[in-house]
């Protein structure tokens, strides 16, 4: 019961992009169609769940024993930018066919905020390593599918005679703002 | 005067959010209040200029092919410190910031600068460019942040301008965010386009 409430809690009603602002940048940034929305969607997903799992170890094995909390920034950057090295690596030889649909989307996510944002809210929201790792799921879920939904809506709108100061940025975030106004209606579920 | 014109730059020509569009996520997840953006803004400010302060004077140092992950570091080390001391002296501040402070690592903007500039110029230009980068992020924010609390609250700094009752409460929730952004940066494109 617990997880469905973790799963629709993260997915619909504290939608990571559209609730939260975490994962904004790629959120615009790739969001022109869908398949580069899938695609990022996918190598989001791979690296939220692998980074979870190593912070969280990391967290309480090492940090907490050793009462060096302070240092979680630092140690998770560089655990998370280390990784998607070795993610990149590792897919280049074990799947090519998986690379070149994820590749070119790696070496941004090592800035992706959404990423260090949930790796963070695990140690904050004091979840055990299983809820940890369904709260990551639910968020790339909930990451892909606000950005599929965008992607299609900006697909839409390019089409459309918009106003010419509000064409191409302007008009996308507001459409992220009305999409984000959908959104607010599942508040109340949980 | 080159300097000067080193320095203006970040505000409104290349001003990081405005135009550029980097570091999206802290300016809509911290703008619901104009200190807030503000407190923002000047802390990512300080990561700015001391990083590129070190980055400028360790840019001999470091061997071309480890310099991303060592620009990280040192920017993780100031976000730090940052994140002790706010912790310290602003305690409020740093509820309501909340996960945005730590954050600071992976906002683009900082990172960019980095690489961009402290790593080719000299230690002088490159304390002067994260200081009027700083400054132009932290004017937008507190720009956002200003107009948000307006609309939504009906106060500005906390001064009350009008009865709160007739506040559009949406402005100060996450969609407001996204819709006020949407109308400022149509504001600057054609303010830009004027003056070109």
């Amino acid at each position: 019961m617990e997880y469905i409430i973790i799963i629709i809690s993260a997915i619909l009603v504290n939608n990571i992009v559209l609730n939260q602002f975490l994962g904004v940048c790629p959120f615009l940034g790739v969001s022109k169609k869908i398949e580069t929305a899938v695609g990022m969607t996918g190598a989001v997903a791979f690296v939220m769940v692998l980074a979870t799992i190593v912070t969280f170890l990391i967290q309480h094995y090492i940090l907490f024993p050793f009462g060096i909390g302070y240092l979680q920034t630092i140690s998770f950057i560089l655990v998370i930018a280390s990784l998607v090295q070795l993610v990149e690596i590792v897919l280049k030889k074990v799947s090519p066919s998986l690379y070149q649909a994820l590749g070119v989307f790696l070496p941004l996510i090592t800035t992706n905020c959404a990423i260090l944002g949930v790796a963070i809210l695990v140690i904050q929201k004091e979840f055990n390593l299983m809820e940890g790792v369904v709260y990551a799921v639910a968020n790339a879920v909930g990451f892909g599918l606000a950005l599929i939904i965008f992607a299609g809506l900006r697909e839409h709108t390019d089409m459309q005679n918009v106003p010419k100061g509000l064409k191409g940025v302007p008009i996308a975030l507001i459409s992220a703002g009305i999409l984000a106004m959908a959104f607010m209606g599942f508040s109340g579920i949980v | 005067m080159n300097q000067w014109k080193n320095f203006t730059k970040g505000f409104i020509k290349e001003n990081p959010v405005f135009v550029l569009l980097l570091g999206m996520c802290p300016t809509l997840g911290t703008t619901g209040t104009a200190i807030n953006g503000l407190g923002m803004g000047l802390a990512t400010t300080f990561v700015l200029v001391m990083s590129n302060l070190v980055v400028s004077l360790i840019k001999n140092l470091i061997p071309d092919k480890v310099r991303i992950p060592a620009f990280i570091v040192v920017i993780a080390t100031f976000v730090t410190i940052v994140e002790m001391v706010m912790q310290a002296y602003l305690p409020s501040l740093y509820e309501s910031l909340g996960l945005f402070i730590p954050l600071i690592v992976v906002n683009c903007i900082v990172l960019g600068r980095a690489e961009a500039f402290a790593s080719k110029n000299t230690i002088t230009s490159s304390v002067i460019d994260g200081l009027g980068i700083g400054f132009g992020f932290a004017f937008a924010l507190t720009i956002l942040g200003s107009v948000r609390e307006l609309l939504g609250s009906g106060k500005l700094f906390d001064i009350t301008i009008y009865p709160e009752d007739y506040g559009m409460l949406v402005f100060i929730l996450a969609p407001g965010a996204f819709i006020a952004l949407g109308y400022i940066i149509a504001l600057i494109n054609r303010m830009n386009k004027k003056n070109a």
